[in-house]
C-alpha cells in the first residue's frame, strides 16, 4: 500500500467538508478506481463520485482522464469542470 | 512568456505599454479583458469569488501559452488572472499578445482565452440576490476551444 495525496476543490470542497486528505492505496489503480472508493464512502461522497455530476480530475497538477494510473506520492485533484476567465 | 495569478487589479495601459515597447520588430499587439458582469444567468451579481488550484493554475496557464506559441509565429505572451472576491466591473483576466503581424497576435489571443476558459483550474462562486451559487461551465466554451482542433 502507498500513500497519495487528494484534493478536492470548489463544489466538491464544500460538499464534502475537505479541502484534501492523504490516502492509502493500492500501487497503479486507475482515477477511476478510486472515485469508486470515494463513492463507497455513502451520501455526499457517493453523490459526488457516482459519476452523475460532470467531474475532472488531474494526477500530479495535469488534467487526466479516468483510466489514468495512480503511484505513490502523486498528488491527485477532484473538481468540477473550470469556469474562470 | 509571463504569467501572473494575484488578487490586486491589473494596469491594462502599463501592461500593454511594456510588452510593445519591448522589441522595435514588433508592429501589432493583440489583448483581451475580461471583467465581471452584474447578471448571470437572470439573476443580478452583486460579487463572486475566484477560487484556483495553486501550482496547477500557473502549469496549465504556461502550457497554454507555450501552445499558442508554437502554433503561430508571435513574440511574447502574457496572461494576468485575478483571485479571490470581485464586484462587477472589476477586471478578473488580461491576456496580451505581441507579434509582427495582427493575424498571428490576434489568433493566438483568442486560442489563450479558449483554453483557459476549459481548462485552467479557476472557479467562480456568485453572490446573487438568491444566494451564493456555484457558477457552472458552459458547453459553448468547450465548442469554442474545440475548433481550434479542425483547423
Amino acid at each position: 500500500m502507498d500513500m497519495i495525496k487528494v484534493l478536492y476543490f470548489a463544489r466538491l470542497r464544500e460538499s464534502l467538508g475537505s479541502a484534501g486528505e492523504s490516502l492509502e492505496v493500492q500501487d497503479g489503480l486507475s482515477v477511476a478506481d478510486l472515485m469508486a472508493l470515494l463513492a463507497a464512502r455513502g451520501d455526499q461522497w457517493q453523490q459526488e463520485f457516482d459519476g452523475c455530476k460532470p467531474l475532472r480530475a488531474a494526477v500530479n497538477q495535469t488534467l487526466v482522464l479516468n483510466d489514468a494510473r495512480i503511484h505513490a506520492g502523486d498528488e491527485v485533484a477532484f473538481f468540477p469542470p473550470v469556469t474562470g476567465g | 512568456m509571463t504569467v501572473r495569478v494575484q488578487h490586486d487589479d491589473f494596469d491594462i495601459g502599463a501592461e500593454i505599454a511594456a510588452m510593445r515597447l519591448a522589441r522595435k520588430d514588433i508592429g501589432a499587439v493583440a489583448s483581451f479583458v475580461g471583467q465581471v458582469r452584474d447578471l448571470n444567468e437572470g439573476d443580478e451579481v452583486a460579487a463572486m469569488t475566484l477560487e484556483h488550484y495553486p501550482g496547477m493554475t500557473e502549469k496549465a496557464l504556461e502550457q497554454i501559452v507555450e501552445q499558442a506559441k508554437q502554433r503561430w509565429d508571435i513574440f511574447d505572451a502574457l496572461v494576468i488572472h485575478r483571485i479571490g472576491e470581485l464586484k462587477p466591473l472589476d477586471q478578473i483576466v488580461l491576456v496580451v499578445v505581441s507579434g509582427a503581424h495582427r493575424g498571428e497576435a490576434f489568433a493566438a489571443c483568442q486560442y489563450i482565452m479558449d483554453y483557459l476558459k476549459t481548462e485552467a483550474p479557476f472557479w467562480k462562486k456568485e453572490q446573487t440576490s438568491s444566494g451564493e451559487r456555484w457558477v457552472e461551465a458552459k458547453a459553448s466554451d468547450d465548442s469554442a476551444r474545440e475548433r481550434w482542433n479542425k483547423q
